[in-house]
């Protein structure tokens, strides 16, 4: 009975320590001479890219037939990752500017 | 793709008997800048041409993609110019680019919406593939201040964006 007991709770603790929510944090990817930098970054889930465009042009994050973000000349614009999985990405105006986020759960 | 052709080939033979013209000497900074200028300007008055006459979103807004970029490259060498103290100077290629853009624009304005959307985006891929092979193999080398091959070669970075950006269109078109 005992035994038993102490084993739920152990369970219940490790599941506690899995589903306690890490702290979510905020990438940043700098556009410079239409360079996304870094070009590949990983994430999870909860996390957000914030975009900070430099350049004097008006770029996008457009993910292969996802969500786009608009990344007007001289300033940075943001996106929150809610689900997991590898997303390329590139700007819409300019498609030789290419970059990916990888979002583990 | 007969249009094109005629386009890239006249092009060509513009910038290197321009060049020819020159002389064996490559192209002078000021007389780079006033190219690069041109091509910038020629390009904004086709877009706003195509923005007045088209009807298809996509060529409509890869046109005011056109105006915007160029618009703010060209802000950015004037300032170049200025901060260098050069005074941009005229020359055959700029005067050449400046004639076939003319004869360019006179065709495509007797076009239909439909016809003129195609011709427009076919002379555009041509356009900057010929920009961007003029800036690879002569006007970047060319180039003796360094403040200017960087604004040089980040233009070749859009430009070829630009070219991506107007083949897409194409294919949407077809």
């Amino acid at each position: 009975m005992l035994p038993t007991r102490a084993a739920i709770l152990a369970l219940m603790l490790g599941a506690a320590a899995v589903a306690a929510p890490s702290q979510a944090e905020t990438i940043e990817v700098t556009i410079d001479r239409l360079v996304y930098a870094p070009a590949e970054i990983e994430a999870k889930v909860g996390d957000e890219i914030e975009w900070v465009n430099k350049d004097a042009l008006v770029h996008t994050a457009t993910l292969k037939g996802g969500a786009e973000v608009l990344l007007p000349a001289k300033k940075s614009g943001s996106l929150l990752l809610q689900e997991p999985g590898s997303f390329d990405y590139i700007c819409r105006y300019h498609p030789n500017m290419k970059g990916r986020i990888t979002v583990r759960p | 793709m007969t249009i094109r052709l005629t386009t890239a080939a006249t092009v060509i033979a513009l910038l290197f008997g321009a060049n020819g013209a020159i002389g064996a000497d490559k192209p002078t900074d000021p007389q780079i800048a006033h190219i690069a200028y041109t091509a910038g300007v020629l390009d904004i008055e086709a877009a706003k041409q195509a923005i007045a006459m088209s009807k298809n979103k996509a060529v409509v807004e890869f046109a005011e993609t056109m105006v915007r970029d160029h618009d703010a490259v060209n802000k950015q060498a004037l300032d170049l110019v200025k901060k260098l103290n050069v005074t941009p100077e005229d020359n055959d290629t700029s005067k050449a680019l400046s004639q076939a853009a003319e004869t360019k624009r006179q065709e495509l304005a007797k076009l239909s919406a439909a016809e003129f959307d195609k011709a427009y985006v076919e002379h555009e891929v041509a356009y900057h593939k010929q920009v961007n092979g003029a800036l690879e193999t002569l006007l970047i080398p060319a180039a003796q201040n360094g403040e200017l091959k960087g604004l040089l070669e980040t233009g070749l970075k859009l430009f070829q964006g630009h070219q991506q950006h107007a083949e897409h269109v194409a294919t949407e078109l077809k």
